[in-house]
């Protein structure tokens, strides 16, 4: 057996795995981490696949057997998705409206922080200026307050103004309806900003000086470094933080819950499959197909760009 | 759905479109031009010193100012959210927690007196603990036995997939999909949830899982987990193919068992990767919300803290006892915060 490790005589006739982790599987028992393993995986796999499964079953098989019953008496139809997007009732879930807020709330929550970061990681990094390392890590530190700190008064900002000592700075914004995106843009992207200027300023710092000072010295300026030189550079980072925070925002509850409101004009579908899930929690046939209405998208996303989203989280976590 | 339903929100979709097109163009379009007005204006200078109608500048002088200049309008789209985004919010919140529910009255310490003497916030309390505890330990050794066992598997890259897919679906959606696991029939009726079923299967009676403390929080916190394994795997997995080989090939020269092996070799050499992994399970898990909320909505003594400031703030309006717990959490994430600042400035120097 050709191997490239040298092995002594008479030690091993072996191929040796060339990684720790391979050694340890090698010494344990090797069936007994197949068998592990292939636990884990089914332990982490069937609980989607059973809600997947009674989805696509009549309401009266998901109610009165188990999904697992599917493989011996299988029945499949799609009229629990056509009930729960488009169903007229209020007791359905008229998913298709609240699957439109998701997207309107999701677009500009992902555009502005991740232009925002940009920039100022572009500032944090190549621009010399007094105090910079200060900035950064105060912004660093913001990363870890929790939302809950910020979210009575910045409701109170929108909903009553800002005033000092009984001279009214900003007046309240009164959002009605469709307005109320507007707050919910302006919480998510306030909120993303830590971490996106943390995560963008980890790749940007780490372009090579010598380009940027080659650029000075051709008398380029920063913006122009920035839109020519830096962005092109960071499109990997930028996809990244585009795919972080389109699941984070079209995932979240707390933050629509506040500043969306219940209502069918702004809330996004969490919202309404939180509803759902409270008030008929037992009406299956609604509660698995309207659960996978609202995971197909980050599905996708998550699938077709998984390797963004790892080098993202690597970058992210690790060298931080 | 028709028409008439989505239009005034894709007029909205539209304005949030353009608004970011102005805002972000614009800004880059000003520091455009507003250097150049600066270029011009040290082209002047310039020629008066030549001139010998002005002193020189001291060196550095021009090139500084301009660099700060720069650098405000970069920042400035952070700074100004941050600041009313977060700073400021931070500031109120700690002050309304010395304030009555309606914000009018100081009031002093009461509301943290008001947290540590009524029983139910000690149990809320007692619930975030278990999960703070549970949660990192249980998904970081999750993610680190899977991490070890795929390596240079077969399928490594699917059975990666499979644990990770988690990390995709919403805490609500994790919340449906688990409550259906969980879900409970009549003895004499066939079960629709895996878990009694299985339960049935081995001979015992169905049960109804979310309604018995401490069992329901131990089944809440296995949804985490599960949504928080892939990740703790993938950080672990990286950092186990980063160590370098000839670390291994001395080691297994030394002759070393496969414990000592992972013991000494691997874990000391995945440490900084670990303790990322851990930080970020546990300040994920202090503020975990939604799972409670969709699962049990904090009933059957169920509830954690970030929950209870939920309700307090915006559900009984008592914002003075909803920013006391706010601020708990906070004091609870602060010791991380200086970790995590440490770490990085030794990074940095290292």
């Amino acid at each position: 057996m050709a191997t490239t490790t040298p092995v002594l005589p008479g030690v091993t006739a072996e191929p040796l795995p060339k990684t720790v982790a391979g050694r340890v599987r090698k010494r344990l028992n090797t069936r007994m981490a197949t068998v592990i393993s292939i636990l884990i995986a089914v332990l982490w796999t069937v609980p989607t696949f059973g809600l997947f499964i009674s989805s696509l079953r009549p309401e009266q098989a998901i109610k009165t057997t188990g999904w697992w019953t599917f493989f011996s008496d299988p029945k499949l139809t799609l009229e629990n998705y056509n009930e729960v997007l488009f169903g007229q009732s209020a007791s359905s879930g008229q998913l298709a409206n609240y699957f439109v807020n998701s997207l309107v709330i999701t677009i500009p929550s992902v555009l502005f922080p991740v232009a925002f970061a940009a920039m100022a990681a572009y500032a944090l990094s190549w621009i010399q200026f007094r105090g910079r390392e200060w900035v950064y890590i105060g912004i660093f530190a913001l990363q870890i307050v929790p939302l809950q700190m910020a979210l009575v008064p910045l409701l109170s900002f929108f909903s009553r103004g800002v005033s000092l000592g009984g001279i009214t700075l900003m007046p309240a914004w009164q959002l009605e309806d469709e307005q109320k995106f507007i707050q919910v843009w302006f919480a998510h992207t306030c909120f993303a900003l830590p971490f996106a200027v943390f995560l963008l300023h980890n790749f940007v710092s780490q372009l090579p000086g010598e380009l940027m000072e080659a650029a000075r010295v051709d008398g380029a300026s920063h913006p122009k470094i920035f839109r020519t030189i830096v962005l092109p550079l960071i499109t990997p980072a930028l996809a990244s933080l585009t795919i972080f925070q389109f699941l984070w925002v079209w995932n979240d509850l707390l933050v629509a819950l506040i500043f969306a409101g219940g209502g069918d004009e702004t809330a996004p579908l969490t919202v309404r499959l939180a509803e759902l899930a409270g008030t008929r929690g037992n009406e299956w046939q609604r509660l698995t197909s309207g659960a996978f209405v609202s995971i197909v998208i980050p599905l996708i996303v998550f699938l077709s760009l998984q390797r963004y989203f790892v080098r993202g989280l690597l970058t992210g976590s690790v060298k931080g | 759905m028709d028409f008439a339903d989505i239009s005034p929100k894709l007029t909205m979709l539209v304005y949030g479109l353009v608004a970011f097109a102005v805002v972000v163009g614009g800004l880059l379009l000003l520091l455009d031009v507003v250097p150049t007005y600066f270029a011009r204006r040290r082209e002047r200078q310039l020629l008066a010193v030549a001139a010998g109608d002005a002193p020189a500048p001291p060196a550095g002088y021009v090139r500084k100012p301009r660099e700060f200049g720069y650098a405000i309008f970069f920042l400035l789209p952070v700074i100004v959210l941050l600041l009313i985004g977060l700073v400021v919010p931070v500031i109120r919140t700690l002050l309304l927690s010395l304030k009555s529910g309606d914000g009018t009255e100081w009031v002093g310490l009461d509301n943290y007196g008001w947290m540590f003497s009524n029983s139910d916030i000690l149990g809320v309390l007692w619930n975030s603990l278990l999960w703070v505890v549970l949660v990192p330990l249980v998904a970081t050794s999750v993610g680190l036995l899977y991490a070890v066992m795929v390596d240079r598997a077969r399928f490594e890259a699917v059975a990666k997939s499979l644990i990770f897919l988690p990390m995709a679906i919403s805490f609500v959606g994790a919340s449906i999909i688990w409550r259906f696991v969980y879900a409970y029939r009549g003895e004499e009726q066939d079960q629709i949830g895996l878990l009694n079923q299985i339960v049935v299967w081995l001979g015992g009676t169905p049960k109804q899982w979310l309604l018995d403390s401490p069992l329901n929080t131990l089944l809440l916190i296995v949804v985490m987990v599960w949504i928080q394994a892939g990740f703790a795997m993938v950080i672990l997995s990286a950092a186990i193919k980063a160590i370098p080989g000839d670390i291994v090939e001395a080691a297994r020269l030394d002759g070393v068992t496969a414990w000592q092996m992972f013991w000494r070799i691997t874990l000391p050499s995945i440490r900084p990767a670990l303790i990322v992994v851990i930080v970020a399970i546990t300040v994920a898990t202090m503020k975990i919300f939604d799972i409670v909320r969709t699962m049990t909505n904090g009933n059957y003594d169920t509830n954690v803290i970030a929950l209870e400031m939920y309700n307090q703030a915006f559900r009984y309006q008592e914002t003075g006892q909803g920013s006391a717990l706010a601020v708990f959490l906070f004091i609870l994430v602060i010791p991380i915060v200086v970790f995590q600042i440490r770490n990085l400035r030794q990074q940095r120097e290292g």
